[in-house]
Parts: C-alpha cells; sequence; structure tokens
C-alpha cells in the first residue's frame, strides 16, 4: 500500500511538474504584458511536433530537444512581434480572439504541413526503461527525468528572475508597468525577450510530453485548461505561484483519481462507487480553485501585491 | 498488381454505360459531419477518405446517382456538430446524413436530423440508446453497436482464460457503453472499473492502481490519441511484459500502430473487420485506399467505406430517390458485398456480423494487426428487442 502511495505521490509531481513548464510561461506573459494568451498551447504543439520531426529524421532524440525548444522559442518571438504587438492596448476579448484566432492557425497550419496522424516519438536512450527506486516499485525513468528537468528549470527561473538584471526588470514590469516604461527601459525588447522564454518554457512541455502522451494537432488545448486554473490558483503574474499551484494541481488530480473511486468502493456498490470517483476526481481541482479563490481571491502568492 | 488495378479501373468505367442512366438533375447532396480537428481529426480524415473511395469507384456515382458530399467539421464538440445540421438541413436542403465519429455528438446531431425528416447513416457511432427504445426508421447504423464492439473483447478475454480483469474506459456515453458491453459476455471477475477522463493526457495514477492490483489482463477502451498516450504509457511503467491487454478495435488503430510503435507488440484485440482480410470486396478497398493515400487504412476508413456502399445500394433500387419509405425497404436489404464478409441488418437497423480475433505481432521485421480466429457469429445487439419501428 505505501509504496502506491509513493508512486501516486510522484505520478502528482511529475504531472504537476509539466504544468509548471507551461503555467510558468502563461503567467509571466499575462503578468508582466497584461496579454490573455490562449495560443500558448500551439506553442506547447510547435515543441511537440519539432522535436519529434527532427528527432525522427536525425535519429538524436537530443537534437529534437535543441531543435523544439528553438522552435518554440522563435515562433513565440515571431507570434510576438507581428500579432501581439499589436494587442497590448486593446482590452482583453481582442487578445483572447487574436490568440483563439492563432490557435485555429496554427492547428490548420500544422495539418496542411504534417497530416493528422499522430506521430512516432521514441525515448530518449537512457531512458527507455524504468529504475526500482522502492523495492516493488519500478517508476519510468524518463518520468524521472521530467521531474528533474522541471525542478532544474524552477531553480533557473528563480536564479533569473532574483538576481539577474532581466529578473529585476521582469519584476519591476509585473508591479509597476507604467513606472518601467517611465524610467526608459525599452519594454519593447523585455516584452520580446518574456515572450520567447514562455514560448521557450512551453516549448520544452511539448517536448518532454511527446513520448509520453501524444503527439497530433489540437494535443495543447487539452492541458491548456488545466494551465489556466494553475496560473489562477497560483496568482497571476508569480512564478512562484505557477509552481505551487502546479504541484498542487498535479498532486490534488492524481490522488483523487488515483485513491477516491478505492475509499468509495468500501461504502457503496462498485459501479457506482467508479463512476461517482471518477466525477469527483474530475470536479476536485476546480473545487480546489473555487477554495483558494474563497480564501485569497487573489490567488496564493499574488504578483501585483 | 498495377495491370490489375488498371483493367479493374477499365471494368469500373465502363459500367455506368450499361446500366440505365437515371442519374438526371443535381447531384444528390450527402452531408458529411465529421471530427477534423483536435486528437480524434486522423479518425474524420479516414472517415471523409473512406466515402470517397467508393464514389470514386462509380465515378462520382454512388449506385449509379451522382452525389456531391458536404464535408463539416464537427470540431469534436456536440454544440459544434448541431449547428451544422442545422444548417445542412435548413440551408443546403440536405435530407441524407452521415460521418459522425463520436457518440456524444451524435447524441446532438441525430435528433435534429431524425426531426428533420431527413436520414442519418451511420459510419461509426452506434451508442445503446439509440439500438433500443430509441430506435428510428430513419437511422441506419452500418458499422456497430457500441457495446459489441467490446461484448467480442469480453469474449475474447474468456477465450484467452483470463479470469481475473482490470477494465478502463473514459467517463461519456460510448466509454459507459464499453464497460457495460465488456461485463456482458465476460465470465470472469472485474477486479476493479475506472472512468477515466475523455480529455486526460495522463494515465499515471491508473498504472499505478492496475500494478497494485495485479490482474491477468487489462481491458481498455481509449480511441484515437487518447489510446496512443495511455499505451505509451503503459510500456513506459513496464506493465506490458507482465500483464498482457485485451481491447476493441477502436483502441488501436493503423493509425495508432504507427504512432505506439513497439508498445503496442502483443496487444489482443477484437474487431470486426481487419486490413487482411482476404473476401475480394476488402482486398478491393484496401488496394484503392492505399493506392490513392499512401497509408492503410483504419476501421473508420473500411466502416465509411461500406457506409457509402450500402447507400449505393440502396439508390440503385431506389433509382436515386431517397424518400423515406422506398428507400428504407431498400437499404434494409443491405444488397452489397460488405467488405467484412457476412453482414445484414438487425430489426433495429443495426448490423449482425461475424466478430474477430486480432493481434498485434511482427510480420516480416514490421508490427502489423494480424488477424486470427473467428470469436462471435452473426453477434446481434441485445437492444434490438426494445425497438419497435
Amino acid at each position: 500500500m505505501s509504496a502506491l502511495v509513493v508512486e501516486q505521490l510522484l505520478n502528482g509531481l511529475q504531472f504537476g511538474i509539466m504544468l509548471f513548464l507551461l503555467a510558468a510561461g502563461l503567467t509571466l506573459v499575462f503578468g508582466i504584458m497584461g496579454v490573455i494568451n490562449l495560443a500558448h498551447g500551439s506553442l506547447f504543439m510547435v515543441g511537440a511536433y519539432a522535436a519529434a520531426l527532427v528527432a525522427q529524421a536525425s535519429g538524436h532524440w537530443w537534437l529534437g530537444l535543441l531543435a523544439g525548444l528553438a522552435a518554440a522559442a522563435a515562433t513565440g518571438m515571431v507570434v510576438e512581434v507581428a500579432v501581439l504587438r499589436r494587442l497590448y492596448a486593446r482590452d482583453h476579448l481582442d487578445q483572447v480572439l487574436a490568440t483563439f484566432g492563432l490557435i485555429l492557425f496554427f492547428n490548420q497550419g500544422i495539418t496542411m504541413l504534417f497530416g493528422r496522424q499522430p506521430l512516432l516519438v521514441q525515448l530518449p536512450p537512457g531512458f527507455a526503461g524504468s529504475i526500482e527506486i522502492m523495492p516493488g516499485l519500478p517508476y519510468p525513468s524518463f518520468r524521472l527525468l521530467i521531474i528533474a528537468v522541471g525542478l532544474l528549470v524552477a531553480l533557473g527561473l528563480y536564479w533569473l528572475i532574483q538576481h539577474t538584471r532581466i529578473g529585476m526588470l521582469v519584476r519591476a514590469g509585473a508591479t509597476h508597468r507604467d513606472m518601467v516604461r517611465a524610467l526608459g527601459v525599452d519594454i519593447r525588447a523585455l516584452y520580446t525577450v518574456v515572450f520567447g522564454l514562455g514560448a521557450l518554457l512551453a516549448g520544452l512541455a511539448g517536448v518532454m510530453a511527446g513520448p509520453v502522451s501524444n503527439v497530433q494537432v489540437g494535443m495543447g488545448e487539452q492541458i491548456l485548461i488545466l494551465t489556466f486554473v494553475v496560473v489562477v490558483i497560483g496568482g497571476i503574474g508569480s512564478v512562484r505561484g505557477a509552481l505551487f499551484g502546479a504541484l498542487l494541481v498535479g498532486v490534488t488530480q492524481t490522488l483523487l483519481s488515483g485513491f477516491v473511486p478505492g475509499w468509495l468502493r468500501q461504502v457503496m456498490a462498485g459501479s457506482e462507487a467508479d463512476a461517482l470517483g471518477a466525477a469527483l476526481s474530475s470536479m476536485g481541482v476546480y473545487v480546489l480553485m473555487a477554495v483558494v479563490l474563497l480564501v485569497k481571491p487573489r490567488g496564493l502568492f499574488p504578483a501585483h501585491a | 498488381m498495377h495491370i490489375q488495378r488498371r483493367f479493374l479501373m477499365a471494368g469500373l468505367g465502363l459500367a455506368p454505360l450499361a446500366a440505365p442512366s437515371f442519374a438526371q438533375g443535381a447531384p444528390l447532396k450527402i452531408g458529411m459531419i465529421t471530427t477534423l480537428s483536435g486528437p480524434g481529426g486522423y479518425i474524420g480524415q479516414d472517415i471523409r477518405d473512406g466515402f470517397q473511395i467508393a464514389i470514386d469507384q462509380e465515378q462520382g456515382r454512388l449506385g449509379g446517382q451522382a452525389v456531391q458530399v458536404l464535408v463539416e467539421d464537427d470540431g469534436f464538440r456536440p454544440p459544434q456538430g448541431k449547428a451544422v445540421a442545422e444548417r445542412f438541413l435548413r440551408n443546403e436542403r440536405i435530407k441524407l446524413f452521415t460521418g459522425v465519429i463520436f457518440s456524444n455528438i451524435l447524441g446532438a446531431v441525430a435528433p435534429d436530423v431524425l426531426d428533420g425528416d431527413a436520414i442519418y447513416v451511420s459510419p461509426n457511432a452506434g451508442p445503446s440508446n439509440f439500438a433500443g427504445r430509441e430506435c428510428h426508421r430513419n437511422y441506419f447504423v452500418v458499422s456497430w453497436q457500441n457495446d459489441s464492439l467490446h461484448e467480442s473483447a469480453g469474449e475474447l478475454a474468456n477465450r484467452l482464460g483470463y479470469r481475473r480483469m482490470f477494465i478502463l474506459a473514459p467517463n461519456y456515453q460510448a466509454g459507459r457503453d464499453a464497460l457495460a458491453g465488456f461485463r456482458r459476455l465476460y465470465k470472469g471477475e472485474v477486479v476493479q472499473e475506472i472512468f477515466t477522463r475523455l480529455d486526460q493526457t495522463d494515465y499515471a495514477a491508473e498504472l499505478a492502481q492496475i500494478r497494485a492490483a495485479r490482474p491477468d489482463a487489462v481491458f481498455q477502451f481509449h480511441p484515437g490519441g487518447l489510446g496512443i498516450a495511455f499505451l505509451r504509457q503503459y510500456a513506459q511503467a513496464g506493465l506490458l511484459a507482465s500483464i498482457p491487454q485485451v481491447m476493441p478495435a477502436p483502441s488501436m488503430d493503423a493509425g495508432t500502430l504507427a504512432a505506439v510503435g513497439d508498445a503496442a507488440e502483443g496487444v489482443n484485440l477484437s474487431s470486426h473487420w481487419n486490413s487482411d482480410f482476404a473476401n475480394p470486396a476488402s482486398l478491393a478497398f484496401v488496394a484503392a485506399f492505399r493506392a490513392k493515400h499512401n497509408r492503410m487504412p483504419t476501421y473508420y476508413a473500411q466502416q465509411s467505406y461500406d457506409t457509402a456502399r450500402a447507400i449505393g445500394a440502396a439508390l440503385r433500387q431506389t433509382r436515386g430517390s431517397i424518400e423515406a419509405n422506398p428507400f428504407r425497404t431498400a437499404m434494409l436489404r443491405a444488397d452489397f458485398a460488405s467488405t467484412r464478409g457476412n453482414f445484414r441488418f438487425n430489426t433495429n437497423q443495426h448490423p449482425i456480423q461475424d466478430w474477430f480475433s486480432l493481434k498485434v505481432e511482427r510480420v516480416n521485421g514490421q508490427l502489423a494487426i494480424v488477424t486470427k480466429d473467428k470469436i462471435l457469429e452473426n453477434h446481434a445487439d441485445v437492444f434490438a428487442a426494445q425497438c419497435r419501428i
């Protein structure tokens, strides 16, 4: 039983890390630039596709990783310069419309270029098997790699934001946007860099998700809704909030779907317990969000405090 | 091979000359509402392309009647499917519909189509409610009733000698039909049942429970992209070697096999058709599909092709008319050579057909889905008894 608990906690941690990679970019972009970017999931997809195609063509997974990161970051910056730059002064509805349009554009573009067939993605060499982390508990080593990469990214972001000049501007931009502009900082370049960084992280999430889930058109939208939940729970604009929000959502979701049906089965008939358990575990995250918003209406770690 | 194809083409080219030319006036419009975007997008593509193969074989006709197929994407969203149906009915005055893949979307589309006095012929979804009490004289299913997919998988699990099964499906109409259907013919013990979410991308929580429950085998129904993610993670978790899987055809088609690769080896499937069937209709279809699209057709393409041929057979008898009564009589005769061999309509206008066991194996080093035995003969669904037409 305890092995199962450990395994489920690891699963929750890994899922949370994946959500964090997506949420960090989304929350940065929203916090600093004030843009609701629905197309964040498309950047996730671009990263996954570039990585899968390059890895397939070259036979090297790590080359695919680099390609995925580069493609997502480049796409992000092009999108910022070409589309989003026109939207900063507009209200959120215009931004939602435009970025929703981008989703359609990217999905159709990928369909036209690479078709609708899901892509085959191999695991990186050395990470195809599992590691016995406890007696009787083998755990896929690629999932451990995801956790390690995610924690490294979290550390890197912490260093970048707390201890570098760019980080200082990012923090300042998140709290007093107009003041930063008034002090003569080239806010346009900063925006492009921040958006590129967010896209890079989304691309990284896409590359890491590729071998685990499926690389397919529309793969970004599936996970985007939970990412928004994470951003709202963590506090909009806060990377720290994104990390804790993501871990909270990941672990809650996993533990609910892992254990609630089992507990219910002890008090009611099997199939009713399973149906109720499924309903409860899919609602759980949203209930969590509602509770967090009741207690802390601006999220756990609000950036604009 | 090439010469044979050209000969076939020549033969088909002559066919319209021999047939009486009753196809005058405007072509008959067929409304195809299917899922072309999102993770189910490749399925809709095969539904569209399979249907078109049958039309190509008659140079733009079905049963001698010129047809025009209008294809629209439902976006994997029931309200959008419903909106397309309304537009097709009102603006295009379409009276013949097909194409829907997912049962929840069909639940939104079919009532509108039938209330509008139009005919619906399903190439895929066959939810239980429309097979029983809510069956309708203008509603036909050429693919299968949903439960049959899973009843056959239950029978397959019996034959493979699995006594304790762990079963999973997404929490929506077809998923609930799946688990109910599996239980209907399965004689062993179901140790645990899990409903996953339809938008789930990570199955780690479920896989941990499977490992803990130590079943003889796992039955899972996860169509399209869901199945790819499930299978990959199943293999990565190291479960493939220790706990075999039994699944219905939609969890593993040519598209998912190509994406999953080695993680699919050894998987057991039950299906009504497979691309290696040796009957002439199936051979001709697979050859035509591969020649045109350069990929293996999935079950979805085959079902859609059979749907087009069933419609064609009916149109040939009614001389291109889709007036409800004569069309229905003609349709129920099912006077076409189905790619699956045995095929006829039951009283609820759903198929009576045979079911087979398949296995993913290496053939000349390449993974392929290979047909094994017939597991159910002339299998009908249990809901027909409740249907009063």
